[in-house]
């Protein structure tokens, strides 16, 4: 793990919309000072007497140094804690932990890079790409989404790719159908020596089947439904193969969310395979 | 705040519960794991587990339903990379193990005897027995006395033996007898309630198992309740109080119900600083009551309402209570 987290009652600075999204900026100079693109954030919602005992997880958008450094993150209203999120205005408090998680790896030499994002899921695409134009690498962005509204930061992808390709699923922005759909066409075209990709699961299976066709690396950050974010509440795995060839349950908080693309189990998400370290014998059935 | 667990000394009452606080090293960023009363591990099996399949965690109101189905590395992986990063910090370790039958458990116990380290001993007591059809061990009297007795005769006399409790049995008091008839030195309880919830939308349940253990506030009147019995029935059995605490009043409650520590456990994950926040307002809650002693108000909800104002402070009160409590 990077930076140590830490955790802070930051105060919210600015809170906007973005098509059908929010995103909230909170000054929170000790998690910005930790920051590294793919890292995310803890919150907990509900206020001091809240109900609602998990924290929210989501992927740092953006980090600042504004008023010695603010942390930005993107949601979309799910339920009763996202909602209660949507409703907090410039200077409530807000009870963060991070910077969280194994961040994005970066390449060492100069290298194309292409950057997939689905829905919300491109939030944190941006911050690596500002990382990957300093390591002289090419930036091109592919992102999608069910319809135009949902489709994150397409503004700021034109401004920092080389090439921008835009889908949807109703055709109403871009091409019609799925990131994965134009992917080949797009690793040909930009000649991409490497993939990083967030959003959910079923994109992330499809980014990397044809990734390992191209047979080129493909780094995903995954979304699992996850209680603390530290690693303490083990509700966050996922069945990865580590270097040993070994599939272990890894948790994608404190393990992830970045993994290797063809390590992560995409097909057998949900389930414990039956060859995973410490798989169940049938003996312990109940 | 110095606290008793059976004849262990513990600098301060505030545990974390068992399966909450991961290795230690996550909570070690947040919180000095060495000033904790004690870390309680997650229960340690003989193998290594995967546990059990995602969806395994359910928010419900003040509660959390989870089925994260004992995932560990096996007692071998915890003495190799586990109990020894505790140890070498002087963190004070309570190891918690699990197994499916009373050969399971006592072999664990075997493994544990010799390990540095260990400053107690955890068994929990809900896992399914398979050599009675998965019956858990937690719900049957004789089969959790089996585990308590063969647990005790493999450990070094000083480790203290724990046996959790588990809320949702016939009668609470039958299996807390039975665990201390049998060699328990304390008992903690209460272990998670089973719940379940059902998404109303895929009309399917949330978890991937069906049902899960309930904990968080939703459930701190059982663990209350539970506390309350054993402490009337066995009052000088140390409990280790444990259920939704989420606050220094919370755990007062629990004290004065009859435990004498108090574990803290889904409160870590919604909030990693949890326990020194809880130790302060618990330090504070009795100051202000007048206590000198966390002894002398264990139990004390347990006296009549009178009583109370007019020998909190008498020494015969004070001898009566610190035998309760030891």
């Amino acid at each position: 793990m990077a930076g140590t987290p830490v955790q802070v009652t930051g105060t919210v600075l600015t809170t906007r919309r973005v098509d059908a999204y929010h995103a909230l900026t909170v000054v929170a100079p000790a998690i910005a000072d930790r920051f590294r693109p793919g890292h995310f954030v803890t919150v907990a919602v509900g206020g001091p007497r809240t109900s609602m005992l998990t924290r929210r997880a989501f992927a740092v958008h953006d980090v600042k140094p504004d008023y010695g450094g603010t942390v930005e993150f993107v949601f979309a209203v799910r339920g009763a804690g996202t909602a209660w999120l949507a409703g907090r205005k410039a200077r409530d408090a807000l009870d963060m932990v991070g910077p969280l998680g194994r961040p994005f790896p970066l390449p060492r030499d100069p290298a194309t890079c292409l950057l997939v994002g689905a829905e919300y899921g491109s939030a944190p695409l941006f911050a690596l790409a500002d990382a990957l134009h300093q390591r002289n690498c090419r930036v091109d962005f592919v992102l999608g989404a069910p319809s135009s509204d949902r489709v994150f930061g397409a503004l700021r992808a034109r401004r920092m790719g080389e090439t921008t390709t835009l889908t949807t699923e109703d055709g109403s922005l871009g091409v019609r159908g799925s990131v994965v759909d134009v992917l080949p066409s797009v690793i040909t075209d930009t000649r991409a020596d490497v993939v990083y990709a967030c959003g959910p699961m079923p994109v992330l299976r499809g980014v990397t089947a044809v990734c390992v066709q191209f047979d080129i690396p493909v780094q995903v950050s995954v979304e699992e439904a996850m209680a603390c974010g530290i690693g303490i509440c083990m509700t966050c795995t996922v069945p990865v193969i580590g270097e040993d060839g070994v599939t272990r349950m890894v948790r994608a908080c404190t393990d992830g969310p970045v993994f290797r693309g063809e390590r992560v189990r995409f097909d057998d998400v949900g389930t414990i395979p039956f060859d995973a370290l410490g798989a169940p014998g049938g003996d312990r059935a109940r | 705040m110095r606290a008793y667990l059976a004849h262990v000394e513990l600098p301060n009452p505030i545990l974390t519960a068992a399966g909450c606080a991961g290795t230690g090293r996550e909570l070690a960023p947040f919180a000095d794991v060495t000033r904790l009363g004690a870390l309680t591990t997650r229960s340690i099996t003989m193998a290594p587990r995967a546990g059990r399949p995602t969806p395994r965690m359910a928010e419900t109101p003040s509660g959390l339903l989870t089925s994260v189905g004992l995932q560990g590395p096996g007692v071998d992986a915890f003495l190799a990379r586990e109990l020894p990063w505790l140890a070498e910090r002087g963190t004070r370790t309570v190891v918690s193990i699990a197994g499916g039958s009373v050969a399971e458990y006592t072999a664990l116990a075997r493994r544990l005897a010799d390990a540095p380290g260990v400053t107690a001993v955890e068994i929990n007591l809900s896992c399914p027995n398979v050599e009675d059809r998965g019956r858990v061990f937690a719900r049957d009297a004789v089969a959790a006395a089996e585990v308590v007795a063969s647990v005790r005769a493999a450990l070094r006399y000083d480790v203290p033996v724990v046996a959790k409790l588990a809320p949702d049995v016939a009668d609470v008091v039958a299996i807390a007898r039975a665990c201390v008839d049998s060699g328990a030195d304390a008992l903690a309880m209460i272990n998670t309630p089973i719940g379940m919830s059902v998404d109303v939308d895929t009309m399917r349940p949330v978890l991937a198992a069906g049902a899960g253990g309930l904990s968080g506030p939703a459930i701190r009147p059982l663990a209350v309740r539970c506390v309350w019995q054993v402490h009337a029935a066995l009052p000088g059995v140390p409990l280790v109080g444990m259920g939704g605490v989420t606050s220094g009043r919370d755990a007062l409650e629990l004290v004065l119900a009859g435990a004498c520590a108090v574990a803290v456990g889904t409160t870590l994950f919604h909030d990693p600083y949890a326990c020194p926040r809880i130790l302060r307002e618990l330090e504070e809650l009795l100051q202000e009551r007048g206590f000198d002693r966390l002894a002398d108000a264990v139990g004390v909800a347990h006296r009549p309402a009178q009583a109370r104002v007019d020998s909190s402070r008498t020494d015969a009160s004070k001898i009566d209570l610190e035998e309760s409590s030891l």
